[in-house]
């Protein structure tokens, strides 16, 4: 796949997994998640850093993951940890990394040239290991938008990590998200004006699904691509909430059917419904049955 | 590799496996213990020795003590003692002598 | 002698009329004159059977060694009888024992010594756990264990191949002439349908109970006419283990994924219509299938006839919402489903002879569409192995499984295609103790597979988006996941024997060594 599919795949669940707990990543993409998270950051300790990256090498290598991605995320700049982490996961064939607290163009650009050395170290294809970027802090945020545009070959998109965030912020976490806000949509703009995908943070209260649900649907409204999770079970009702309408699903068949036809004959510019369609509209459109399909609610033909 | 002191990796989860390496002359010595023993005892130590083989190391005493662990995790719980053993912590022979 | 599953039975087990099984049916129409106890009869005035202990009534009924003595397990870990019982026997100085009990569980190690020591020479039961089973697998018991469905047992006692001489009845409320219930007192069990038939057919009956009630103790599940002594003891049982809290629906996400599996099949096969008979088992995943079957039943508008078998919450639910005409219930699980049978007039209690009898003229299991059940096994033939561990050592039951799935016109089998570093999905389990026949779909959280004896549900599956995959491909995963497993060290003793429903011989266990 070239790197401009890898880069546009659907990703509306990416599931965090420690690398030492062996009874999860031995089998993770069960439970259907788009993405896989395996975390060599917060979820190991200080002394375990070591243990989690053989786990990590030897996952990659055993596990068939059966397509879904798997992304690795490395301990940030400030520790001694990240060139290390990025070796094992190039090595290892992971489809991307995670830049934990990145929150200057720069700290990208450290990071791509570590992983260009270990493409080059470990025979894989110069630009094949992808890379997101968490922003954890309100400098992170600020920055952003040239976060986004640094490596365009490689940035999948920016996440925003909502612990540390709130933290640095001086405040702590609401129902109502109103403490969160700034950043989500700073970053969220920033995102879309670079053309890159944006994500949510993670939610750890496993017990308030209620709470969950209108967490999700507030950033499916903003339009954001996914979410960050922490257990497989939240994984169902991402997929549901993100699921397009049945109207959305006609609307967008209309679209692109019209656009083949029109295409074929040579139009560029026609009208469904009465409103004006030209090629701007076709991704926006193939993207809704792409998510159709993925949710298993596609009945079509297209 | 040299081993140097006595280490330690993995834990006693179920689906993990402990791991303790430590450097003995006369040869690869190893124990297992493992709540699957009876089927898999064979393939766990097979397991360890293959792996140390690897990396070269030819004469360590190794207990495991395993709670039902797949290859990849005994292999990467082996590799770990012993690069802890070894006082190694960076730099690491990944697809190298780590397979 | 080989037998219809492919399994070596030692010909030294095949005498005094005992053969292979030869498939399900095998049996079917066969007339036979059902066995009878030896009963002393009661002519003159009697105002109390009541007897000041245990070892009294052990004396009363003229005990002796050798005797076969029967136990019900409707306390399940709760239960107290069974060890007060034995612990009296054994200081009475008798020996030579045969247990002849519905099942035996953890809260039975006691017996384990017994054994050791050679008192008791026979075990007959369904479930055979931690100690006990440790000890038969090690070879210590005299004959080898005989090992029943629920069903097998009560054909096994109305055929006459078990003679109980002593049944001992545990019951939350008796009255001073034994009509007992398994209803109220202090350890409510909600039914005793496991013990009506050894009041039936034991020569001496004894109903020990620890609240005694006034007289007639009716509506009874043990009739006094069949009730020779009464005890009263101080507790029977502990009460939380009898009847747990509600059960709840598992949570794990592969559970809940392998349950969705399950109501989706049930909804695309031929028998879900309404009035359409349902049994689970109570294990994680085929619970929660309960869960996602209400919406799938709302949406289509049919009902359940009836649910049968061991009942928990989720089916007293399914009743409760009108989903579900009635229950035919032969245990009780937690405390939504013994309140429920107390006073829900569409919850019956029935024996398990109405439950699951191969030798009456047709049992539940006999009209029953759907049933879910575990395994911790199942090979490529369909065979299923609920009884012997990873290390070999015998810690399961039969229980009902090999009943319903026989008489199931759809039975699924739900399992995690892995549990650690074993494979649930095998060449060959280690004990058939359901055969392959009876065995229609298997339910993985790796996709789905059906025996190919069933082209007709294949075929309705196929319509549906659910992962089809085939048993041998599964097989494959499981071992390129976890290695292909070394076989197991047994010995040549057999310790146990799998008897078929009819009780032909299924397969038998044979001595293993203790690890380390």
């Amino acid at each position: 796949m070239s790197n401009d599919k890898r880069l546009k795949r659907l990703r509306r669940t990416m599931m965090f997994l420690s690398a030492q707990r062996p009874g999860l990543i031995k089998d993770a993409y069960i439970y259907g998640a788009d993405s896989l998270m395996i975390d060599l950051e917060d979820a190991v300790a200080e002394n375990q850093k070591d243990s989690a990256r053989f786990s990590l090498y030897n996952a990659l290598k055993t596990v068939d993951y059966r397509g879904t991605e798997v992304i690795v995320r490395i301990n940030a700049l400030d520790t001694p940890h990240w060139q290390e982490d990025i070796r094992v996961s190039v090595a290892g064939g992971a489809d991307g990394i995670r830049i934990a607290k990145c929150e200057t163009k720069q700290d990208v650009y450290t990071i791509v040239e570590a992983i260009e050395k270990a493409e080059e170290e470990f025979g894989r294809e110069p630009g094949s290991t992808l890379i997101m970027a968490a922003l954890e802090s309100p400098l992170a945020i600020i920055n952003a938008y040239e976060i986004c545009i640094a490596c365009p070959e490689r940035m999948i998109g920016v996440a925003i990590s909502g612990g540390d965030y709130r933290k640095s912020m001086g405040t702590k976490y609401y129902p109502d998200g109103y403490e969160i806000f700034a950043g989500r949509a700073n970053m969220l703009v920033a995102a879309r004006a670079a053309g890159v995908q944006c994500f949510d943070t993670v939610f750890t209260n496993l017990d308030d699904e209620e709470g969950f649900r209108k967490e999700v649907q507030l950033i499916k409204e903003m339009g954001f691509d996914g979410k960050s999770l922490i257990s497989p079970r939240q994984i169902a009702i991402v997929h549901e909430i993100f699921a397009p309408t049945e109207k959305e699903i006609r609307d967008a068949e209309k679209i692109v059917r019209a656009w083949r036809e029109n295409e074929a004959k040579g139009i560029g510019v026609f009208t469904v419904d009465g409103k004006m369609i030209d090629i701007a509209f076709i991704p926006g459109a193939e993207r809704v049955i792409e998510m159709a399909k993925a949710s298993g609610i596609y009945e079509g033909d297209l | 590799m040299l081993l140097k002191q006595p280490a330690i990796a993995g834990t006693l989860e179920s689906s993990d496996v402990q791991v303790t390496i430590t450097p003995q002359d006369g040869g690869v010595k190893v124990e297992v213990d493992s709540t699957v023993k009876a089927q898999y005892g064979r393939h766990i130590e097979e397991c360890v020795r293959e792996t140390l083989e690897n990396l070269n190391i030819k004469n360590a005493l190794v207990k495991v003590v395993d709670q039902g662990a797949l290859e990849c995790t005994i292999k990467a719980r082996v590799e770990c003692a012993a690069f802890r053993s070894a006082q190694v912590e960076d730099n690491y022979p990944w697809g190298g002598a780590i397979k | 002698m080989k037998n219809a599953v492919n399994r070596e039975i030692p010909d030294e087990l095949l005498v005094n009329g005992r053969e292979v099984f030869q498939g399900s049916d095998y049996r079917n129409g066969i007339r036979y004159k059902k066995a009878a106890p030896k009963v002393k009869m009661r002519t003159s005035q009697l105002e109390s059977k009541v007897l000041p202990s245990i070892a009294d009534a052990i004396k009363a009924v003229d005990f002796k060694d050798g005797m076969t003595v029967s136990f019900h397990h409707h306390f399940r870990n709760g239960d107290y009888v069974v060890n007060l019982v034995m612990e009296e026997i054994v200081k009475m100085g008798f020996k030579d024992i045969t247990i002849a009990a519905s099942s035996l569980g953890t809260s039975h190690d006691p017996i384990a010594e017994y054994i050791e020591q050679g008192i008791v020479t026979g075990i007959q039961t369904s479930g055979i756990r931690g100690k006990m089973g440790e000890v038969v697998s090690y070879g210590k018991l005299k004959t080898p264990a005989i090992l029943r469905s629920h069903g097998g047992r009560v054909r096994a006692i109305e055929e006459g191949e078990v003679h109980i001489d002593v049944a001992f009845i545990g019951a939350p409320t008796s009255d001073c002439y034994g009509n007992a219930s398994g209803k109220g007192g202090k350890s409510d069990c909600g039914v005793l349908a496991y013990a009506d038939v050894d009041a039936k057919y034991a020569d001496n009956v004894v109903v020990i109970t620890d609240t005694l009630v006034d007289f007639p103790n009716f509506p009874a599940s043990i009739k006094a006419v069949d009730v020779d002594y009464v005890v009263v003891v101080d507790e029977i049982g502990d009460a939380s283990k009898i009847a747990s809290a509600a059960a709840r629906f598992s949570r794990d996400p592969r559970d809940l994924l392998m349950a969705e599996y399950c109501a989706k099949v049930i909804e695309a096969t031929p028998y879900f219509k309404d009035g359409f008979s349902f049994q689970t088992g109570a294990g994680g995943p085929s619970l929660a299938a309960n869960r996602y079957l209400e919406p799938i039943l709302l949406k289509h508008n049919i009902k359940m006839s009836w649910i049968c078998g061991g009942i928990s919450a989720p089916a007293v639910d399914l009743l409760n919402k009108g989903l579900c005409e009635c229950i035919v219930d032969t245990q009780d699980f937690d405390t939504v489903a013994v309140a429920s049978v107390h006073t829900n007039p569409k919850h019956f209690e029935i024996t398990t002879s109405q439950y699951a009898s191969p030798s009456n003229k047709s049992a539940f299991v006999n009209k029953l569409d759907y049933v879910i059940l575990a395994a911790l096994e199942i090979d490529v033939d369909f065979n299923v192995n609920v009884i012997t561990g990873s290390d070999g050592v015998l810690r399961g039951a039969p229980g009902g499984h090999p009943d319903t799935a026989a008489g199931a016109k759809c039975c699924i089998i739900v399992t995690p295609l892995l549990r650690g570093r074993m494979a649930t999905v095998c060449d060959s389990v280690v004990t058939v103790t359901t055969p392959g026949e009876c065995v229609d779909i298997l339910v993985t959280d790796y996709g789905i597979a059906v025996n190919p004896k069933r082209p007709d549900l294949l075929e309705a599956l196929q319509k549906t988006k659910l992962p089809l995959t085939t048993i041998e491909e599964l097989r494959d995963i499981a071992y390129s996941i976890v290695g292909e497993p070394d076989p197991l060290p047994f010995k040549d003793r057999v310790v146990a024997i799998l008897e078929a429903r009819d009780g032909t011989i299924l397969d038998v266990v044979r001595e293993i060594e203790p690890l380390k």
